[in-house]
């Protein structure tokens, strides 16, 4: 018997070894980049372009600004297509193969890798128009931010009781207008949701905007030229041997973070509050 | 008027998504179309089993990136899959129940961290110490076990498996926790009843019962680690040859196309680093329909 106790001792010490070395990994990436990033950080760093390599000082306001432009784009190209084909697989397709064939095909979507994604669109879009563009990095990130939005549109209006979309019907309106102002209506917190999810997921992404918007030491308001991103800039200025550089992208890094992570918490938070479900 | 707008609305929606089963066949037949050239030239299959990659002379093969990728994969997937099914036990069988939330929550916060934040942790923060203690360490205590021998690096093989494992932890314990709540408490009850102790019970009752789930887990956390990219491109050294032990520094695919993609010479480096893609591609979209598959048949036989 004191044999299977000890195993059994052993066995849930371990387990909770394992949840809280895993909080402890968040806690430690947390801490460094705090400690590290909040020194980066002042008005220079929002309001300046960089400072010539090696020199103090500078800011990064044109990747800031990339960084806003792309993913307002990328959400301006994602949200209506992935909400539009969300509301046709549940309103119109919930049932029967194609439906479960484009959910598939739409998870498969999810999980290509995102540097996949950028050598797509590099040879899509950068190579037939022969220069590297902020909004072709926009169209990599919408690939990855439709299928998100697709995915929650679809599951909660699902949730959307049918006698609510009956009651409509039942007054004579038409079937575009139960859905648009009636199951809509019913679900907005959880197609919110999905939408914040998106942006959190898009906005720090760097592996799909490398072969795409590629990266511009100047300011560039042209979006059909490269264009500086946060996330870019960490990858480069990280790997550069200048020790003021190394510290912006800890600056850069802790913004981006800080920003992500509220935006999960949002997510989390209007989630809870939704009507159905 | 309305049945006009009716329709309308109808096309639209239908358009959608049908844009989302043209960009997926169309990212297939795009990458196959760019690296037709490194087809060509090296033939697929022959290609993946070639150990050269020499930009100067032009000549490419993909074994080193998918050897690297492979086995980065597999020292994640070594690390995760304990340490995931142990947070599930914690969380559904130890927590008490007005934590369980915040638990699951703050583990799936790793989730959100971007993954180039990973990767500069891993090179600035991690690296140093694998290799100061860490690698050191584990070279004089576990020497004898193949591979585990030789020289510590900090940035390699190791460094790529931990994080990546961190990364793939939150992926695979939430599918995990989620089958072990499917577990009938009944079935549970039956077993203590007879005297079971608690890890008897998970390890006879609840882990046969979630055993495809728990599978479909780690499937799907390895096709996140199989393509992840930013973090393990900053600590896996970059260096295109077959390791001989897992600290030293090797190459992924995506990693190497991050890092040459844009400096690409000749046609035939850029078709090559395109085929690399395509393989990319294929393996990750074996691997996580496999994935999908066992949880659409799981959700029959739950339903």
């Amino acid at each position: 018997m004191w044999r299977r106790k000890l195993l059994n001792h052993i066995m849930m010490g371990l387990s909770t070894l394992s949840a809280l070395v895993s909080i402890l990994f968040l806690v430690w990436i947390l801490k460094d980049l705090t400690v590290r990033g909040i020194s980066a950080i002042n008005w220079e760093f929002f309001a300046e372009l960089p400072a010539p390599p090696g020199e103090e000082g500078g800011g990064i306001r044109h990747a800031i600004y990339g960084t806003m432009v792309i993913t307002l784009m990328a959400s301006a190209i994602a949200i209506p297509i992935g909400l539009l084909a969300g509301t046709y697989l549940s309103e119109y397709a919930r049932h029967g193969r194609f439906g479960l064939m484009v959910r598939f095909l739409s998870d498969i979507l999810l999980s290509v890798p995102s540097i996949i994604v950028g050598t797509f669109v590099y040879a899509l879009m950068v190579r037939p128009m022969g220069t590297f563009s902020a909004l072709s990095g926009a169209v990599a990130l919408a690939i990855i931010m439709i299928p998100i939005i697709l995915k929650t549109t679809d599951e909660v209006l699902q949730l959307v009781p049918d006698v609510v979309r009956e009651a409509a019907y039942a007054l004579g309106a038409p079937r575009w207008v139960v859905i648009t102002k009636v199951v809509y209506r019913g679900a907005t917190a959880g197609i919110m949701t999905g939408i914040i999810l998106g942006i959190a997921r898009i906005i720090g992404e760097t592996a799909p905007l490398l072969f795409t918007s590629f990266s511009n030491n100047f300011w560039e308001t042209n979006i059909f030229r490269p264009m500086a991103t946060m996330t870019v800039l960490i990858f480069n200025y990280a790997m550069s041997p200048y020790e003021s550089w190394q510290s912006m992208a800890w600056g850069a890094s802790f913004i981006l973070t800080v920003f992500v992570l509220i935006l999960n918490m949002l997510s989390k938070f209007l989630f809870r509050g939704r009507k159905y479900g | 008027m309305e049945r006009f707008k009716d329709r309308l609305f109808r096309g639209f929606a239908f358009a959608s998504t049908l844009l989302v089963i043209l960009v997926v066949i169309a990212m297939g037949i795009l990458l196959l179309v760019q690296s037709r050239p490194a087809i060509e030239k090296f033939g697929f299959i022959q290609f993946i089993f070639r150990d050269v990659w020499n930009p100067v002379e032009d000549e490419f093969g993909g074994l080193y990136a998918v050897v690297g990728t492979l086995l980065s994969s597999a020292i994640a997937i070594a690390i995760a899959t304990p340490v995931s099914i142990g947070i599930a036990i914690f969380i559904t069988e130890l927590s008490p129940s007005a934590l369980r939330g915040i638990f699951s929550s703050v583990i799936e916060l790793l989730a959100a961290i971007p993954s180039i934040i990973y990767g500069m942790w891993g090179l600035f923060v991690l690296a140093p110490i694998l290799k100061h203690r860490v690698e050191p360490w584990m070279i004089e205590h576990l020497g004898f076990i193949p591979f585990f021998d030789g020289k510590p690096y900090g940035i390699g093989l190791f460094n790529a498996g931990i994080v990546l494992a961190v990364m793939i932890i939150p992926y695979i314990s939430s599918i995990v926790r989620e089958v072990f709540s499917l577990v009938p408490d009944i079935m549970k009850e039956a077993a203590y009843a007879v005297g079971a102790t608690r890890w008897e019970v998970v390890r006879h009752v609840v882990i046969p019962y979630t055993r495809s789930g728990i599978m479909a887990g780690i499937i799907l956390g390895l096709g996140r680690a199989l393509g992840e990219t930013m973090a393990v491109t900053f600590v896996i050294g970059n260096a295109y040859r077959i390791p001989s032990t897992i600290y030293e520094p090797s190459i992924t695919i995506a990693s190497s196309l991050a890092n040459e993609f844009t400096e690409a010479t000749t046609d035939l480096h850029l078709s090559s680093l395109f085929l690399l893609a395509f393989i990319l591609f294929l393996i990750t979209f074996v691997v996580m329909s496999i994935g999908r598959l066992i949880i659409m048949r799981m959700g029959r036989h739950v339903a």
